[in-house]
């Protein structure tokens, strides 16, 4: 990944950085053309292209069920979700390369097994109740990250979370539909929904990262808001979200610690395995391996399309130029 | 070693060397007994239908196949975007077949509870998808009759399907542009994406005159005005295919053998093993709701 080195500070950088600090505090964005300190852009480039990492990643678990959709109209509704999927991956990699970061680098890391994408991807899609979970979930756990995101202070981040949310919304609500429809069906749809919403709760709470105890950088990314709340805090919103939605469908969290906590007005639940985060983050979760394989092969089995594609476009120059 | 003993060899009937007791033929023993491929339609309009929305179920359920797995980003979305309009104009199409049929078949029952020999669409689209140069020259062979075919399915007698052609011709028509820039890149591009592309166009060329094959139900629908004969349109086909070839550097290969019978349900083997991971899931819950 190219990036500009880490200079020595000066004066000249502390008054620059005070300048930076009092816009991000009256709210303003900041744009590619702005002064920003290193540290700021090395945050951005690491949670942004995290993210289109994760939209792409994301098409494979749920590309798995596409094929095999119950009716015609949950085949289209999921190839629209993995098509926006793409799409939000392509945004925020646009996005991203007004760090002065190209697409290609930011590629050749994730196929290198270097970069980070959410977690929650290594898992597998088991059954079709899994295809309404994750939306119903990841998409959920996504959107109050992503509401937050939506006002970060970099605009060009800024703005693509608040187009990307939009559609989020719009996926957790068929998601959340398809467990709806599946707690009123068979007794082997209630089975299949319950066991997909077993699989999926902890790996879901875990999509916020790591506890607050044990995150190392939120102070400054919440100054410069990078970051607007903690890890915890989104968390916790997210479980506050959703269990009511768990009860209005009659499906049961498989956690025995979860207590409503009338003071704080919030749902208690029970301890997160961050073994098993920490585990999945380095590597070796169920499916670290194969989407990482599947992404590269797309990748490299594509290679000739792109080199064509770029013969022929300077084919087409050279020809215009002799034209001319 | 032996076979230990025979048995005893039958008087007459199979293995038997007496001559058999002349009887007389019944009814069913010697004529054709109608079947899912006999060719008969009873009803050329449902028939005609199957055959526009099996066409576009089966490639969109190839085309799906791609997603997460182009080779560039821009390809996931378009190709997906692809399949959608295609699945998209089958489950209409279909539940237009299901209500002319008259018998309480949805668009779902129609797509998940058929098997191979009751699907109508041509073998070009059953096809595994192949490499993307495969991928894209079905898409280009197949959008280039569709373009001028629901040009004149807008004008049908049947309202509903016309309906539905003024939305696909547009969708096509775009499948046609998007598809013809590719053939365009990949047989301009390098010696390896045009090689690929004449092998793609060779391997495809003998499933292509299917697509304006015809018989009796295009008779029939042409008469009463539901649709237009698609053996006429195989002029137009071959002009727009060739004038992409030739800008694309692509031979046209001579015709040889020709594929035929998916519109009587004559299918390669390819199609179960499609229907079979389409189906799957909707057929192990019968009666669910999803």
């Amino acid at each position: 990944m190219t990036m500009t080195p880490t200079v020595q500070s000066t004066p000249e950088d502390a008054t620059k950085l005070a300048a930076f600090e009092a816009r991000i505090a009256a709210g303003e964005h900041i744009e590619p053309k702005d002064w920003m300190p290193e540290r700021y852009r090395r945050q951005l480039i690491r949670m942004m292209s995290q993210h289109a990492h994760s939209e792409c990643v994301g098409m494979l678990p749920e590309g798995n069920w596409i094929t095999r959709a119950p009716s015609l109209r949950r085949k289209m509704t999921l190839l629209a979700k993995v098509q926006d999927e793409a799409g939000h991956g392509h945004y925020i990699y646009c996005a991203t390369e007004t760090l002065g970061v190209s697409r290609d680098e930011l590629l050749d890391e994730l196929h290198a097994g270097k970069a980070k994408y959410s977690s929650i991807f290594n898992y597998p899609t088991l059954t079709w109740a899994d295809i309404g979970v994750i939306g119903w979930f990841v998409d959920g756990a996504a959107i109050v990250n992503q509401t937050v995101l939506a006002k970060a202070s970099y605009g060009p981040y800024a703005r693509a979370m608040i187009r990307i949310c939009k559609e989020e919304n719009f996926h957790k609500r068929q998601g959340y539909e398809i467990c709806a429809v599946m707690s009123q069906g068979t007794d082997a749809q209630k089975a299949m929904l319950q066991d997909a919403v077993n699989r999926w709760w902890w790996p879901s709470l875990m999509m916020f990262g790591p506890p607050d105890s044990a995150s190392s950088n939120s102070d400054e990314l919440l100054r410069w808001k990078v970051k607007r709340y903690t890890n915890d805090e989104l968390r916790q919103r997210f479980v506050n979200l959703t269990v009511p939605q768990a009860q209005a469908i009659n499906v049961a969290l498989p956690d025995p610690d979860l207590a409503y906590d009338p003071t704080s007005g919030s749902w208690r639940f029970g301890a997160i395995d961050w073994n098993e985060f920490w585990a999945v983050v380095k590597g070796h979760g169920p499916l670290n391996r194969e989407r990482v394989a599947a992404r590269k092969a797309a990748h490299d089995d594509g290679a000739w399309v792109r080199a064509a594609a770029e013969a022929h476009a300077a084919k087409r120059a050279a020809r215009s130029t002799a034209a001319a | 070693m032996g076979y230990g003993t025979l048995p005893d060899e039958p008087e007459f009937g199979a293995g038997s060397d007496a001559p058999a007791p002349v009887a007389p033929l019944s009814d069913r023993a010697a004529k054709v007994v109608r079947t899912a491929t006999s060719g008969i339609a009873d009803n050329p309009h449902v028939e005609y239908l199957l055959r526009l929305a099996d066409d576009r179920l089966i490639l969109g359920q190839r085309l799906s196949e791609w997603c997460g797995h182009a080779p560039i980003l821009e390809e996931d979305i378009a190709l997906a975007n692809i399949a959608l309009d295609l699945i998209g104009e089958a489950s209409l199409l279909l539940a237009h077949a299901g209500e002319l049929e008259g018998h309480g078949r949805t668009n779902d029952q129609l797509a998940y509870f058929r098997d191979e020999t009751a699907f109508r669409n041509v073998q070009l689209v059953e096809l595994p998808n192949g490499d993307f140069a495969e991928t894209i020259a079905r898409v280009f062979f197949f959008s280039a009759l569709q373009v001028p075919l629901l040009e004149q399915l807008e004008r049908s007698t049947d309202a509903t399907l016309a309906g539905i052609a003024a939305k696909a011709r547009k969708e096509a028509t775009y499948h046609l542009r998007h598809a013809g820039d590719w053939m365009l890149k990949l047989g301009d591009g390098t010696d390896e994406s045009h090689a690929r592309l004449q092998r793609a166009v060779e391997h495809l060329w003998p499933y292509v005159h299917e697509l304006t094959w015809g018989d009796a139900v295009d008779d029939a629908l042409a008469a009463s005005g539901v649709a237009a004969d698609v053996r006429l349109l195989a002029g137009a086909w071959r002009s727009s295919v060739e004038r992409v070839a030739q800008a694309a550097t692509i031979a046209l290969p001579a015709d040889g053998w020709k594929a035929t019978g998916g519109r009587i349900g004559r299918h390669t083997e390819h199609l179960g093993h499609v229907l079979a991971e389409l189906q799957s899931l909707t057929r192990a819950h019968p009666g669910a709701t999803w």
